[in-house]
């Protein structure tokens, strides 16, 4: 891995920022490069919001976001918003709870993850943010799951402990539930 | 047999105000009351924009020169770093009430520990003679050919009246120094100010009507009768707020 | 950076909500009053600096930010700052302008930052950061250097360095300068004789002629001591590139893939835009041919860079005003065409 590009995003309140924090985390942990931003004031229009990171081995130039490599999607509005943007051959994680399984485009790999139904079933919809983390880590490898893990329980031990257990299990469910489809040759990172 | 003599606090220096102005008076009775209270050593002043600039030639304390219209925003970063001291600012009416109307209102509202002595003249002195805030209707200024009329240069604004609807005000007096019994209530409320900011109790004004012979185109003694006789009815004197 | 500030020993904080920079009073808020400082939401910008100005006249170290239009506000308030000689910490969030702008980044106030910005002749300290890592350490330093030199210090940032999110090092605060006691502090003349702070100058009639001698002549000082710049593969560039805070970073990132494509192109981030890195910019137009400038407004920085050269190389420009950014592919774009072309224009020049 020599650069990944990831957006994150859905309605405000969905907790972009938190999956972009617990994966900047991890990166740190990791000893990765990163750099996260996230979407600011009258940017967040439409019913969107939505945080950026990258990961690298290399110094980072740019800390923008136009093409990712790959975008988390929580919900409707947000596929419709950043389908476009995907960088060609990228990749679609999406909350099928809230998006469906479609997309426009033909030449993206996709993951697909009930996320909001999965956390539902948990017992708060509010960590359904997390198990899209799971799903993504599973299926692209692209930290490894200890230090996501790690990451998450950092933040939420500084926040309220109690919430990490619950947290872990999103995390897990995500990575056991999801289902990976690829509809051309895997080309997940930019080199 | 009491002797007039020269208040310790102030310096022997030249005035520079005009003859019959009224600042050398105010000036004097701040320092008279720093001086009784004992707090020259730990008093900071600020001096303002506008006739008083050069207040530091006269006070020999520390004193910093402000901004036009900033000083109690100047005041309220000197006390909130140094609460033990004691901190006042001299102000003028078009600093006061004009350009640093904001600072004054909101000074007043945080109820900062601070000590305001506000020089009403009714007149822009050091710039030749505009209309001020405070220039009454019909006052004729260089500004105001014909009379400062209340349509479109508005009435006078009053400055106490105004201040006592605030939460954090502690005490507001507008006194004048154009009578000698004015003079010594003058100086009671000016100790009261200096008081209260001792005792810790907040945000405190004394309003001080004073002379502008030189700006009113008028005698000294023609410049008592118009604070007397046409400034007193338009901003009466008297306690507006005491906590 | 409000940590850092706090790490300094900051324990003043007056400012005015402004986007994008609200993170800043936010945070003071809470943190100053458990550092045992100050923390003030002032009514106004003006406001604000002026309590800066009473703050640093009573020897705290001390603290405002603000975004572009804020910074315009407070322009009046900087300039007494500096004829006081009173040292403080401005940090300015640059905003699209000119106007209320927008909320999007931008660079368009390199001017007001390096040519004094407010009335008179006057200079600030500035530094612009390109991580949060600097941004960090730069805002230590800012404190040390308003105090040593006691002069006004300005970060200038942009939105972008406000949003972003990177690992920093919060690494504990140690002093990089041996800064005097503060003898010209106003503290009550207790034991000693009474203090002014003024900057009105009236008598002598040439006391304002030798206040401005001896302000330039502190500049001068601070300008043969404070030079900061990051620099990479310039001594074979036949092209460099330079920029300054996000804008340099971007640019560094176009210019390390055209040395993997062989071009031979260098990089100059200058970190202290006041005083400006001239040195770097001279020694690297030695081997040079070309220079190109990446800012985010129409051509700021560009005439220093001039300067500092005197005009040796032709210097092109890139960029825009109001929310624009480079990316890496436009800016890798622009060096490819600059180095195709035949170095004609670098006439009388043997490179």
């Amino acid at each position: 891995m020599k650069e990944t590009k990831i957006l994150i995003a859905g309605a405000g309140g969905q907790g972009v920022v938190v999956v972009g924090n617990i994966l900047s985390r991890a990166c740190v942990i990791e000893r990765k490069n990163v750099v996260g931003m996230v979407a600011y004031g009258a940017e967040m229009r439409g019913g969107t919001a939505y945080a950026t990171v990258i990961l690298s081995e290399e110094e980072i130039g740019s800390p923008f976001v136009e093409h990712p490599d790959m975008a988390i999607i929580l919900n409707r509005p947000s596929l419709d918003k950043f389908e476009p943007d995907i960088l060609p051959g990228g990749m679609a994680l999406l909350n099928t709870s809230l998006t469906g399984s479609m997309l426009k485009r033909g030449d993206l790999q996709r993951i697909d993850v009930a996320a909001t139904q999965i956390a539902h079933d948990l017992g708060n919809v509010k960590v359904a943010n997390i198990v899209t983390i799971g799903a993504l880590i599973e299926h692209t490898k692209l930290l490894s799951m200890a230090s996501v893990e790690q990451g998450l329980s950092d933040l939420f031990s500084s926040k309220n402990p109690k919430l990490v257990p619950l947290n872990i299990k999103a995390l897990r469910a995500g990575a056991e539930q999801s289902r990976y489809i690829s509809l051309r040759p895997a080309v997940s990172t930019r080199s | 047999m009491a002797v007039f003599k020269r208040t310790p606090i102030l310096k022997d220096q030249l005035t520079h105000y005009c003859p019959g102005c009224g600042h050398g008076i105010a000036h004097r009775l701040v320092a008279e009351v720093i001086d009784e209270l004992g707090i020259r050593e730990r008093t900071i002043g600020t001096a303002p924009v506008g006739c008083a600039v050069l207040l530091y030639n006269y006070f020999n304390c520390d004193v910093i020169e402000c901004a036009h219209g900033r000083s109690p925003a100047v005041a309220t970063g000197i006390k909130r770093v140094q609460p033990d001291k004691i901190v006042f600012t001299y102000q003028g009416d078009g600093d006061l009430a004009a350009i640093g109307t904001a600072e004054t209102i909101h000074a007043a509202n945080r109820g900062e520990n601070i000590t305001v002595i506000f020089v009403n003249n009714a007149i822009y002195g050091m710039t030749g003679g505009q209309m001020a805030p405070t220039t009454m209707l019909g006052q004729v200024t260089t500004t105001t050919q014909h009379g400062r009329g209340g349509q479109g240069e508005g009435p006078p604004i009053k400055v106490c009246e105004l201040l006592s609807t605030l939460g954090g005000v502690c005490y507001l007096e507008r006194t004048a120094v154009s009578t000698p019994k004015d003079v010594m209530n003058a100086k009671r409320a000016i100790k009261k100010a200096f008081q209260n900011q001792i005792d810790g109790k907040g945000f405190s004004l004394v309003e001080v009507l004073s002379m502008c012979p030189t700006d009113w185109k008028l005698s000294p003694a023609q410049s008592v009768d118009f604070v007397n006789e046409k400034m007193k009815p338009v901003f009466p004197l008297g306690v507006y707020k005491d906590q | 950076m409000a940590e850092a500030a706090i790490q300094a020993g900051c324990r003043f904080f007056a400012g005015y909500p402004i986007t994008p920079q609200n993170e800043v009073p936010e945070y003071m808020s809470w943190r100053m009053p458990q550092a045992g400082g100050v923390f003030i939401q002032a009514e106004s910008e003006v406001a604000a600096i002026n309590m800066i100005f009473g703050a640093s006249a009573a020897g705290a170290r001390c603290m405002t930010s603000s975004s572009s239009p804020g910074i315009s506000l407070k322009q009046e308030g900087i300039s007494y700052i500096a004829a006081a000689e009173l040292p403080c910490v401005i940090a300015n969030m640059q905003r699209g302008g000119p106007g209320l702008g927008n909320i999007r980044a931008s660079q368009g106030d390199y001017f007001q930052a390096v040519k004094s910005g407010g009335h008179g002749d006057y200079h600030l300290i500035v530094v612009a950061p390109a991580t949060l890592q600097e941004l960090y350490t730069l805002t230590m330093n800012a404190f040390d250097w308003a105090d040593y030199y006691r002069n006004p210090v300005m970060i200038l940032g942009d939105g972008i360095l406000g949003q972003m999110a990177e690992p920093v090092e919060i690494l504990p605060y140690q002093p990089i300068l041996e800064i005097p006691e503060k003898d010209y502090i106003l503290t009550g003349c207790r034991g000693r004789l009474s203090r002014v702070i003024k900057t009105l100058i009236l008598d002598p009639a040439d006391g304002l002629v030798r206040h401005n001698e001896h302000l330039q002549e502190k500049y001068k000082r601070i300008e043969s001591e404070i030079s900061l710049c990051e620099e990479y593969q310039t001594a074979d560039a036949e092209l460099v590139v330079t920029g300054f805070g996000v804008t340099g970073r971007i640019a560094k990132a176009a210019v390390r893939k055209a040395r993997k494509k062989g071009l031979a192109v260098g990089w100059i981030r200058p970190i202290t835009l006041w005083p400006f890195p001239k040195q770097a910019y001279q020694e690297a137009v030695r081997a040079a041919s070309k220079m190109l400038v990446v800012e985010m407004n129409h051509g700021q920085m560009i005439e220093d860079v001039k300067l500092a050269t005197e005009c040796a190389v032709p210097t092109e420009f890139m960029g825009k005003g109001g929310g624009w950014y480079p990316d890496e592919k436009s800016i890798l774009d622009k060096i490819e065409s600059m180095i195709k072309q035949p170095a004609a224009a670098a006439k009388g020049r043997v490179s």
